[in-house]
């Protein structure tokens, strides 16, 4: 039977790409964040993930408004990063495992979702980023992916409770898999930040709090809030959380917090890096 | 400005935010179109090349097309632009998103960074 090992959190900011490629790790403005992840490659060298259930947002490298799809799973043999526009590095490719995402798409259609299935898809720095953090350095990464893209850049956007739920349909899709793997589920993005408009610079580490405060035990607490209002807490940018809230219903009913980094501010971003287990 | 004031009240706009909802994505189209071409590496080398050419092959509205000129980020945004694609605008100019955050608050990039150190 598969294993769902735990899942690991944390911000995708493309300036921490900027930071990993020139090394300055160790610098003081970005050691507070880096900081956070001996402990992330210490848990992932002893749970041995083999797959990788990742939910995160698009940024316009793969979709445009021409064709948004609120839910979208990626079905592919193997993912391709390529150039975004603002001269980070091409990432390496990432190996698909389309037998599971045909099985995870079934149970989430079986469950009432719609999802776009995607044969072809591009993952964006949302993706390269948050797998360069856990597995600094390596020449292909050691888990294939399954990728879950949620629409969080044009409104409407889906509820924090529909993408809670949307979790919980692939947490079910994991314990009716017949395969062997350890799978770690992936959430990325957040927390709080807003890039655009005249409260650019905008982070509220009072709302980052709760919801990390709530992530393991009481996850639905962070579906009372509607969309606008998580706006109004986290910022345009910030209501990436949507992806944290999708992983966490992935991981499985119960679950504890093992390790958890904060640090305000990584770029126009409170950034934030956490580790939970099944419990 | 005091994070409550930046907060606002339950149900109320929020402060200094426009939401990009279906209205600003049928308005916004053609900018953030051309914005979404320049992950091409040969695309940002044709608007620089030749702007006023490359935003009329796209074409900007006469609003969208002045935003550009005047890189006048909230302009852009007032006319549909999303920030993830205005991102790559930026980027062929060298600006990351502290520059752009310093260009919509009105402040110095310097104050804009020491704006987000000061909120650790």
């Amino acid at each position: 039977m598969a294993e769902v090992v735990g899942a690991y959190f944390t911000s995708h900011v493309p300036s921490i790409g900027g930071a990993i490629h020139r090394g300055a790790q160790d610098d003081p403005y970005w050691k507070p964040f880096f900081d956070g992840f001996p402990r992330v490659h210490e848990w992932l060298a002893e749970m041995k993930p083999d797959v990788a259930v990742t939910f995160s947002n698009d940024h316009g490298l793969n979709f445009f408004l021409d064709k948004m799809p609120t839910f979208a799973v990626g079905a592919a043999e193997e993912y391709h990063n390529a150039d975004e526009g603002w001269g980070l590095p091409v990432y390496t490719s990432m190996k698909g495992h389309p037998a599971l995402s045909w099985h995870v798409i079934e149970q989430l259609v079986a469950d009432e979702f719609d999802p776009v299935t995607c044969q072809e898809m591009l993952v964006d720095h949302a993706l390269s980023i948050p797998f360069e953090l856990a597995w600094p350095g390596a020449d292909q990464w050691p888990v294939r992916v399954v990728p879950i893209g949620i629409n969080t850049v044009q409104h409407p956007l889906p509820s924090a409770r529909r993408c809670l739920a949307l979790g919980r349909s692939v947490h079910r899709a994991l314990q009716s898999w017949q395969g062997a793997e350890r799978i770690v589920i992936i959430g990325t993005g957040g927390l709080s930040h807003q890039l655009d408009g005249e409260r650019a610079g905008f982070m509220n580490r009072e709302y980052d709090t709760f919801c990390m405060d709530k992530l393991a035990a009481e996850p639905d607490a962070l579906t009372r809030d509607s969309i606008h209002e998580i706006v109004r807490q986290a910022g345009t940018q910030g209501v990436e959380v949507l992806n944290w809230i999708a992983a966490r219903g992935a991981l499985g009913p119960s679950a504890r917090e093992i390790h958890r980094n904060y640090h305000i501010p990584i770029s126009n971003t409170a950034g934030a890096t956490m580790l939970l287990e099944p419990a | 400005m005091t994070i409550a004031a930046m907060i606002g009240k339950p149900g109320k706009p929020i402060p200094g935010t426009t939401l990009f909802d279906g209205e600003a994505a049928r308005k916004g189209y053609a900018l953030n179109a051309m914005c979404y071409s320049f992950n091409e590496a040969a695309n940002r080398q044709a608007f620089l090349a030749d702007e006023e050419g490359y935003c009329a092959r796209y074409r900007l509205t006469p609003g969208q097309r002045r935003a550009v000129a005047e890189r006048d980020v909230l302009g852009m945004i007032a006319a549909g632009g999303n920030i993830y694609y205005l991102a790559k605008l930026a980027g062929i100019f060298g600006l990351n998103v502290q520059d752009v955050g310093a260009m919509q608050t009105g402040m110095s990039v310097a104050a804009f960074k020491q704006m987000l150190l000061d909120q650790a």
